[in-house]
């Protein structure tokens, strides 16, 4: 099991270009050559580890070649099942042109670190800009910052801004029935330290129920959660009620979404989103088995309040126009203990990715993305409602990408049988699945009607 | 995303064989000729356009499917087609350095070589799966996952880890409420975290955004934790010490048995902030010097690209005591009679979930690939060449180095000359510069770590560098960078005027 034996312990003192790391890329005679400089005899010398914390044991752990690691993922990762996957609830499979890899991957990019030295790394800024600005079409709101990592955590880290701003007070957060599990623990930790309760107020019919939730918002609430599509893929129908409510109470309104159902759905700022939060990892980014990108978008009010980094334009001494990251002071790195946040590493080169795939797109190739969406979520639930022993879609809304169908006989043992067919869906009740097109080609989709209409009876 | 040739030679054992040649040629000193010059695509008072400079298109929405009030009105935005979309990235990282272009020697930031091989791994479709599948349909994922888990424990001494955390940050913030929820179900109710003045800020902000006070410990003269300040510190209210070790001067805590010893009389428990773990592997193991809780930046020790800002991951070590209390789930091995081999499982007392799924899973399986490629061997070479290096760059620069015996990285002084200033003047001789002005017990700082993956030659390079700065006047400085894409960037201008998206470069 070792790949290191009794000897082994005692590192040569030249090193072991035999066995070392085949990426530090010393010769003998080389590093001969820096120990005299350095004055000693072996680079044990220059460790300052007292004895008794000293290690000189074994991890085990063998070293393998390039081709045996990758042969050896291949077997592993061939494990997963081969399946049709009907997944959402905020992760969707679009697919990413080849090129968004090939150009996300120059070294240039994915090899760089943090824009520290502006002149040198105009290109990844301008990159981010871009991003940026994507954002701020999308959602009308004036500042996005360039990535959190994910939906759940940018929610978070929202619920602490409505906290920080000054025109709200309170300790209430407000947030939909309907809502991922990962996104509502999540949420609990980011508060966890603060003054923050979390509340939920009840949905109707898969959309926020109104009402319930102006009986609710009182003047102790901070912030007022919705999304659309919700976690269900209901298009939210009250976006202009929910944002007079939480104004109503000085809340902020706190919008969950996505980039491509915000290039079909109304506008949040016209529907009086403060906030825009949500997953942005729908482009650019493959099924990575719940990595995302976090998108963080807000009023211009807050900038000072905003958490993460942030690109602005400027000059640079020949006047020309550059980019650089701005406003640090607001900044783990500066502020410590009183940021706005604690991120540093953020998901920068997925944004990278995600304003290649935008790009390609436009703002018709993204509209035509969400239109099918609602297109192909529709005439789905149509054909799985005629199937006997399925009712869907159990909420009678607009849906996009996906919808809940009821089923007569238990949902767990369904969806069993359905892998056992190929197929992948939710189960979200005794009685509920979710089924989500967006991944899947029209074949599959043929494939995964015959289907369940064999499982469902 | 190259293809998966398994007819393709391995060549990889035999690269040593290679470069044995570099030892017999003196490397090229030819001096101070070295420089760089950046690509910059320059159109009048602008370099590439933005891509809405290029072209736009408009949505349309008469088709919509929905109603017209859950439609929205308008939507322009950039649109370019394949070649030009192309071009136009290519360009941007043109005018982009990274790791591959030349030495990246950022203090506390570990930039080393990223292998490309990894990226490979981590494409694999296979891979490329929904979180919420059943588990037995994903059994390959979780093997990874299980042994990436069992290698990380290895490595820091810890008795169980997780892989949630996307990044180092997040690690630290979930070892404080992994930290926080231990101390409540003992029933005590403590309130502070000690972090040393020289910690990154990181520890301060992770701190106080789980809710607690944090209570700075200055260094003592050696540039280590003094004793005497530390017991003032702690107390009944401690709920953590937040530690870097080696610190961010490169000095190993030498006192930490009795640090840890302190810390744990006082009620409390230690934290390793990992970001410094490329000087220990396999030297030290946080959980042999009374760690209780560490996290691991493997962006930076483990070699995953930082990709200009991200992603990283920053997985969790703990030690028994703490593991019922670890975000949910964990990767178990499932009993024999179980169908599946791995499951998913709940800590006894968990603190719930740190990231809506599962963490950063393209960065977690080139972790997995990285340390598989090295091994014990290769891991424990990493460390010898990296402090080897620091040592060696330290003793071919002018400037003072006031901190020893540092490991993979030192803080040198600037001395008279502004750090910021020496930092953009470096980057005319072909080299990224050191961290700047942090930490702050150096006057001036100039933070280093080359890291393993460069060579006499090119540290010799980095030296250069380093000397043809610290001799040049205030002018060249203060005109500096020459070379680069940009000029000399308005930092105040961009804070003053914020320009933040290009709609408000319309003004």
């Amino acid at each position: 099991m070792t790949g290191r034996g009794e000897s082994g312990n005692h590192h040569s003192p030249h090193g072991t270009e035999e066995n070392g790391s085949p990426y530090a890329p010393h010769g003998t005679a080389e590093t001969a050559t820096m120990l005299d400089a350095v004055g000693v005899d072996s680079e044990e010398e220059l460790f300052d580890i007292p004895d008794p914390v000293e290690f000189d044991g074994d991890f085990g752990i063998d070293a393998r070649s390039e081709r045996q690691i990758r042969a050896e993922m291949r077997d592993r990762l061939a494990r997963n099942d081969d399946l049709v996957e009907l997944l959402g609830r905020g992760h969707y499979d679009y697919y990413v042109p080849s090129v968004v890899s090939h150009l996300a991957d120059r070294s240039e990019f994915l090899t760089s670190y943090t824009q520290y030295q502006p002149e040198v790394t105009q290109g990844f800024l301008q990159a981010l800009f871009e991003y940026q600005s994507l954002l701020v079409e999308l959602t009308g709101l004036g500042i996005a910052n360039c990535s959190m990592y994910d939906a759940a955590t940018a929610l978070g880290e929202a619920a602490t801004l409505a906290e920080r701003v000054r025109e709200t007070s309170g300790t209430r957060v407000l947030v939909p029935e309907h809502l991922a599990d990962g996104r509502r623990e999540v949420l609990a930790n980011y508060v966890a330290g603060t003054d923050l309760v979390v509340e939920s107020y009840p949905m109707d019919d898969g959309v926020v129920d109104v009402d319930a939730l102006r009986e609710r918002a009182d003047d102790e609430t901070v912030m007022v959660y919705a999304e659309t599509p919700t976690v269900r893929g209901c298009v939210e129908e009250s976006l202009d009620a929910v944002g007079e409510i939480a104004d109503d109470r000085d809340a902020l309104f706190v919008l969950g979404s996505d980039p491509i159902s915000l290039s079909l759905l109304e506008e949040p700022a016209s529907a009086g989103a403060d906030v825009v939060v949500g997953s942005a990892s729908a482009l650019g980014l493959p099924q990575s088995f719940g990595m995302d990108l976090g998108l963080f978008a807000c009023r211009e009010a807050f900038v000072r309040q905003v958490p993460g980094r942030l690109v602005g334009a400027s000059t640079d001494a020949e006047g020309t126009r550059t980019y650089t990251l701005t406003l640090q002071t607001r900044e783990q790195h500066i502020r410590r203990e009183r940021a706005t946040s604690n991120i540093c590493t953020n998901q920068a080169w997925v944004a990278l990715r995600a304003a290649m795939h935008a790009t390609g797109l436009g703002a018709d190739g993204l509209a035509d993305l969400a239109k099918r969406d609602v297109a192909r979520a529709s005439d789905l639930a149509d054909r799985v409602d005629a199937i006997r022993g399925v009712q869907a879609p159990v909420h009678d809304r607009h849906h996009v990408r996906e919808f809940l169908a009821h089923t007569d006989q238990p949902a767990p043992a369904i969806r069993d049988d359905l892998v056992d067919s190929g197929f992948a869906v939710h189960v979200v009740g005794e009685h509920h699945l979710q089924i989500c097109t967006t991944g899947a080609t029209d074949d599959e989709l043929d494939g995964f009607v015959d289907a369940l209409a064999e499982v469902a009876r | 995303m190259s293809g998966e040739d398994e007819t393709e030679a391995d060549t990889s054992q035999d690269e040593t064989e290679a470069d044995t040649s570099q030892d017999e040629t003196e490397a090229d000193t030819s001096g101070d000729g070295f420089h760089f010059d950046q690509a910059s695509w320059h159109d009048g008072d602008r370099h590439e356009p933005l891509n809405v400079e290029k072209r736009t298109t408009d949505a349309d929405y008469d088709d919509s499917p929905l109603p017209d009030d859950l439609t929205r009105d308008e939507l322009e935005l950039p649109k370019l087609e394949e070649p030009e979309l192309a071009r136009h990235y290519t360009r941007l990282s043109e005018m982009n350095y990274g790791i591959e272009s030349g030495p990246y020697p950022l203090g506390s930031c570990t930039m080393k070589y990223n292998p490309s091989f990894m990226e490979d791994v981590a494409a694999n479709p296979d891979g490329l799966v929904h979180p919420d599948r059943p588990v037995g349909t994903l059994q390959g994922t979780l093997s990874v996952l299980y042994d990436l888990q069992d290698y990380l424990a290895r490595i820091g001494g810890m008795d169980a880890v997780t892989l949630q955390p996307p990044a180092g940050a997040a690690g630290e913030f979930t070892g404080v409420l992994v930290a926080d929820a231990y101390h409540e179900y003992n029933g005590e109710d403590r309130t502070e975290i000690v972090v040393p003045e020289s910690a990154h800020g990181t520890n301060f902000a992770s701190a106080a955004l789980a809710g607690f006070d944090v209570v700075s410990l200055p260094s003592g003269e050696d540039g280590r934790v003094e004793l005497d300040a530390l017991e003032e510190a702690l107390g009944d209210d401690t709920a953590l010490l937040m530690l870097t070790n080696p610190n961010t001067l490169g000095l190993f805590e030498r006192d930490i048995e009795e640090i840890a010893k302190m810390v744990h009389d006082a009620g409390g428990l230690l934290y390793y902030d990992g970001a410094n773990l490329n000087a220990l592997l396999g030297r030290g193991r946080p959980g042999d010097m009374g760690f209780d809780v560490m996290h691991y930046n493997v962006h930076k020790t483990f070699a995953t690209p930082h990709g200009g800002g991200g992603p990283g991951a920053g997985p969790v070590g703990v030690t028994d005591d703490l593991t019922p209390f670890l975000p949910d789930p964990q990767v178990v091995e499932a009993d024999e009679s179980a169908p599946v081999r791995y499951d998913f499982e709940t800590p006894e007392r968990s603190i719930g979930k740190v990231h809506g799924e599962y963490g950063n899973w393209l960065v977690l399986a080139k972790t997995y690939a990285y340390i598989a490629r090295l091994g014990d061997d290769g891991l424990a070479d990493a460390s010898a060449k990296a402090v080897l290096n620091a040592n060696y760059l330290a003793t071919q620069i002018e400037y003072d180095v006031p901190y020893g015996p540092f490991h993979h990285e030192f803080v040198a002084s600037a001395g008279d000359q502004d750090a910021a200033d020496v930092a953009k003047r470096m980057l005319d001789y072909g080299v990224h510069p050191p961290t700047t002005k942090w930490p702050e017990i150096v006057s001036e700082a100039l933070m280093t770590e080359p890291t393993e993956v460069e060579t006499k030659r090119t540290l010799d390079q980095l030296a250069r560098a380093f000397n043809a700065v610290a001799g040049e006047d205030d002018d060249a400085l203060a005109n500096a960078p020459e070379r680069t894409t940009a000029a000399r960037i308005d930092q105040t201008e961009a804070a003053r005027s914020l320009r933040l998206s290009w709609r408000a470069l319309e003004h």
